[in-house]
């Protein structure tokens, strides 16, 4: 595989982060809504929020350099359904790497709790306190966090197809190390 | 002269005090209070309490004043907190229902600000407290504004695990108002 059919190292990083972080945003946000009011909960939703601002931040650095950045093309052999669903796939993701934090941070300010990045830095409460609307909003993070999880699944399966059913780049392209070009 | 001087201390020795002001309007009055949660300021409301206070905006210094708080109508930002306040670690509300602030001494920090010294009652302990605030006379009502830290600790409040100060801070800012007529 040619340098050029990567991503660049960047992109590769900023990816691999943002998983990261929601791979640990996502079951900290299932298992502090399950826990009665304890310190522990408290503790917990705080890390929950700040990984959930942190996301934000990435996906806010993510997007700036897709814009100013073109991803490898697509193998010429890929069919037109599979680049449409591909395509079709990463514009969820995006949408959801922002919305996701923001409905936190709004359902937040709704229930009265003030968002305070790293217990240091405050963040503006757009909405005030209303308990209803923040029980519609946390209903509304639930669900996009229900959407993220199914495209996750989606996007996950589809990488290990490419590599280990159609054995092409596409996995390869956007790991750390290019472990199929070592191969060929 | 004597009988004079008699009768005048009589007259003002009975005369009301007709500056003095004690009809505390509960309706305008609020008092709140701010806990600091991971560092995020949460404001609760101590909804139902009584208040008895006596001050004259010419001479504050003979102001007294006699606050009882009901616990059990606490408003704390969620139910699930509101619960946990009346529980054992926090104020142990079926022991001990009230808190109360009585003061019978005010001292004139200068600037239109004032200090009242009294004693806070919470959970069973009685101790020494300080409440700084501003007095303001407008539209024919006497405003009373305040805040003063109180530590949560010294009385016990939110012991056992919720004793950890870097999950809830130890000091609580007790934010007062009062509107007198």
């Amino acid at each position: 595989m040619t340098a050029s059919a990567r991503y660049t190292e960047t992109a590769i990083s900023l990816h691999w982060l943002v998983a990261f972080l929601i791979f640990a945003a996502f079951p900290l946000g299932l298992i502090m809504s399950g826990l009665a009011l304890s310190p522990l909960k408290l503790e917990l939703v705080s890390y929950h929020k700040w990984l959930g601002v942190t996301v934000f931040l990435v996906a806010v650095a993510r997007l700036a350099w897709r814009a100013t950045h073109t991803p490898p093309p697509l193998p010429t052999a890929m069919p037109a359904w599979e680049r449409t669903a591909a395509h079709g796939l990463h514009h969820l993701l995006y949408v959801l790497l922002f919305a996701i934090p923001l409905s936190g941070w709004l359902m937040s300010s709704a229930k009265g709790f003030q968002t305070v990045y790293f217990g240091v830095l405050p963040l503006p409460d757009l909405i005030g306190k209303d308990k209803a609307l923040g029980d519609v909003l946390r209903e509304v993070h639930r669900l996009l966090n229900d959407g993220m999880l199914g495209l996750v699944v989606a996007h996950v399966g589809a990488a290990l197809k490419h590599h280990f059913i159609d054995r092409d780049d596409i996995l390869a392209r956007m790991l750390p190390f290019p472990s199929r070009s070592s191969r060929m | 002269m004597t009988r004079l001087f008699a009768a005048l201390a009589l007259l003002v020795a009975v005369s009301p005090h007709a500056a003095e002001l004690s009809a505390v309007q509960l309706d305008k009055s609020s008092i709140a209070f701010v806990s600091r949660q991971m560092n995020v300021p949460v404001e609760g409301v101590f909804k139902k309490f009584s208040a008895q206070i006596s001050i004259d905006p010419a001479k504050p210094e003979a102001g007294r004043a006699r606050i009882e708080i009901d616990l059990n109508n606490i408003d704390a930002g969620s139910t699930e907190a509101n619960d946990e306040l009346k529980s054992k670690n926090w104020f142990n509300t079926r022991e001990f229902p009230r808190a109360s602030f009585v003061s019978s001494a005010v001292k004139a920090l200068g600037g239109g600000r004032f200090e009242a010294f009294g004693k806070t009652t919470l959970k069973g302990k009685t101790l020494e407290s300080r409440a700084p605030f501003t007095l303001k006379q407008e539209k024919g009502v006497l405003i009373l504004d305040g805040t003063f830290p109180l530590k949560r600790l010294a009385y016990g409040i939110g012991s056992g695990a919720w004793s950890d100060t870097s999950v809830v801070a130890d000091e609580v800012l007790v934010k007062f108002h009062f509107v007198l007529k």
